[in-house]
């Protein structure tokens, strides 16, 4: 398997919605390579035919009634919100404006 | 030192025999912890207490046992949860930055349980950023201190419950537990510490890192007391799909099929693989073979059993616990709550740095690796193997389960290590799980006892029970501790009441 180096650490960096220094991105990709190393010992079993696990247990989906529940109050939840408006939460324009 | 100092620093059981007999009451026992707290803050354990709200609580515990109607085994006992439990209006920061502003608008299921059984909460402990670490360094509040000696880990990630324990200032508090992280710090404090079956005990209001493996279990100076607090927070909770229907024993019984001292004709299985000579302190293995012969002489057979994938737990557990993690976290983006970054072009510039300023190194790193194992033209060759290759885990432990009753083992290989001394090897800290993981892979109880000390330091003993028998590892940890006396043992610097 290809080793990972810091172009790939600023690829999966995008994907994960994270941002790193040229100088965290070496050091980080130094890290995920040592540890990749000792993963890929796995790499030496036979899964042939083997399920995968998902959980310990498989367990049935459970079912409960269809009940309406009190939701939490509104304005407690936007309490947290690190910008909003009455009880909608406030983000910079995602479309631009038509011209 | 008063009676509260002096029944603070004893069991769950002294301190409910000292409540219900009126030598002490609900608030005083608050007082002595409060007081405890403050007077150790320099362990960096307990990192936010609820003052007033704990008062006005112990107040009305204290009325409740002076007419005689105490709610449960826990009504008036101060106890700590650590800081990824929530509890509605207090804070739970997950020791990162991105949360530092939150409070919580809703309790856990847990947090709810134990108000309901009386139990004083009255604060939060330290961890590890997201439980994620082996040694409470990785912290905003700094790293917590081991009682023992200061100069080591408390372990982690939930060590400041498990110092704020050994430290005399709660007899219990609450941990979560996602590859050995209430086991582990448990065994480098000298307390006990249960990871009950995944399932058991509802995950609602628990911060999710890794949903397949977390699961939250008691810290004690006692088996018994772990027992009794699992009694309360165990069973059903239709808000996670995850609890198991089973209903809960009552754990904490002293007679009938619980608590009842014996071990005649258990059968206990030791896995070869975990007692090798390389790689365990001498010290550790020592101890814990104390601990088998004492079992013996008490009527327990010990026979060989092997669990051949242990070599692989911890490339497992690394895999499936960073990829859930990866996806737990992607709901940090600085929009709902927590941190968000200052002056963004947009709203991806917002995900994004809000999340690089908000969360610290190892955060990032296992988000990383999380990620890049779930991406394209990876997932199978890394995630999916690790899927498969817990199912050889979980057939190694049915396998074992059909030669014997329970499984013990050392808990960890050495005991507490020095602060700083992993902490710049992310492998070698990793490592530091390699007897722990396992039980969460495949789901099973699994609780840390000590057995003794290995040149001044705790060594835990590991029990490892069947899907769903708690019951049966807190008997033989109950068994063992009657017979010895390692669980009395205290860290010098906290033998007494308030230093």
């Amino acid at each position: 398997m290809s080793t990972l180096g810091p172009s790939d650490v600023a690829y999966v960096a995008a994907l994960a919605r994270l941002a790193f220094s040229e100088e965290e991105a070496i050091s980080m990709a130094r890290d995920l390579e040592q540890i990749l190393g000792h993963v890929r010992s796995l790499d030496a079993l036979d899964t042939d035919g083997v399920p995968p696990t998902a959980h310990g247990f498989d367990m049935p989906t459970p079912m409960r009634p269809d009940h309406p529940e009190q939701p939490l109050d509104p304005e407690l939840v936007v309490a947290n919100a690190p910008a909003h408006q009455g009880t909608a939460f406030l983000v910079p324009k995602v479309l631009e404006e038509e011209g | 030192m008063s009676q509260a100092e002096t029944l603070l620093a004893g069991s769950l059981t002294q301190q409910r025999e000292g409540l219900d007999r009126g030598e002490v009451s609900a608030s005083e026992l608050l007082d002595a912890s409060l007081a405890r707290i403050a007077a150790h803050a320099g362990l960096a354990a307990v990192v936010s207490i609820r003052e007033a709200a704990a008062r006005a609580e112990a107040e009305a515990a204290t009325k409740r046992i002076a007419e005689g109607k105490p709610l449960s085994a826990l009504d008036g006992v101060p106890v700590l949860l650590k800081d990824n439990i929530v509890q509605a209006g207090e804070p739970a920061t997950c020791s990162s930055r991105i949360l530092e502003n939150f409070v919580s608008p809703y309790d856990a299921t847990v947090t709810e349980r134990l108000q309901a059984a009386g139990a004083i909460l009255v604060g939060r402990t330290n961890m590890d950023e997201f439980a994620m670490g082996s040694s409470t360094e990785n912290s905003i509040y700094g790293p917590s201190h081991n009682p023992w000696d200061p100069t080591r880990a408390c372990g982690g990630s939930s060590g400041g419950s498990a110092a704020a324990v050994a430290a005399g200032l709660v007899p219990l508090s609450l941990g979560s537990d996602t590859g050995g992280s209430i086991r582990q710090p448990a065994s480098f404090c000298g307390v006990v510490g249960l990871k009950p079956t995944y399932g058991r005990v509802s995950r609602w209001g628990l911060v999710a890192f890794a949903s397949s493996l977390d699961q939250i279990g008691p810290f004690g100076r006692t088996v018994g007391d772990c027992a009794a607090m699992l009694e309360v927070i165990a069973g059903h909770d239709p808000r996670d799909s995850t609890s198991l229907s089973e209903p809960a024993p009552r754990f904490g019984e002293r007679s009938g099929n619980g608590l009842d001292g014996s071990v005649e004709g258990l059968k206990i299985g030791l896995p070869s693989e975990y007692f090798v000579e390389e790689g365990v302190e001498p010290g550790v293995l020592s101890r814990v073979r104390e601990a088998i012969a004492e079992l013996e002489s008490a009527g327990a057979r010990f026979i060989p059993i092997s669990l051949p994938h242990t070599e692989h737990t911890i490339a497992t557990y690394y895999l499936i616990a960073t990829a859930e993690a990866s996806s737990n976290l992607a709901r940090f983006d600085g929009v709902r709550y927590g941190r968000r970054a200052e002056n963004v072009k947009d709203l991806q510039d917002l995900y994004q740095r809000s999340r690089s300023e908000g969360f610290g190194a190892e955060v990032k790193r296992r988000i990383l690796l999380g990620t890049y194992v779930l991406s394209a033209g990876y997932y199978d060759a890394y995630y999916g193997k690790a899927q498969r290759v817990r199912t050889l885990i979980r057939r190694d432990f049915e396998a074992a389960f059909g030669q014997c009753d329970l499984i013990l083992t050392p808990t960890t290989p050495e005991t507490a290590f020095a602060l700083g001394a992993k902490s710049g090897d992310p492998l070698s800290m990793y490592l530091s799980d390699v007897y722990t993981v396992s039980a969460n892979l495949a789901g099973l109880p699994a609780l840390s006892m000590p057995c003794g000390l290995s040149e001044g330091m705790p060594v835990g003993l590991q029990l490892i029970g069947r899907p769903l028998d708690e019951a049966t590892i807190l008997r033989v940890g109950d068994a063992l501790e009657r017979r010895t006396e390692h669980h009395l043992a205290r860290p010098t610097a906290f033998a007494g009441g308030a230093a």
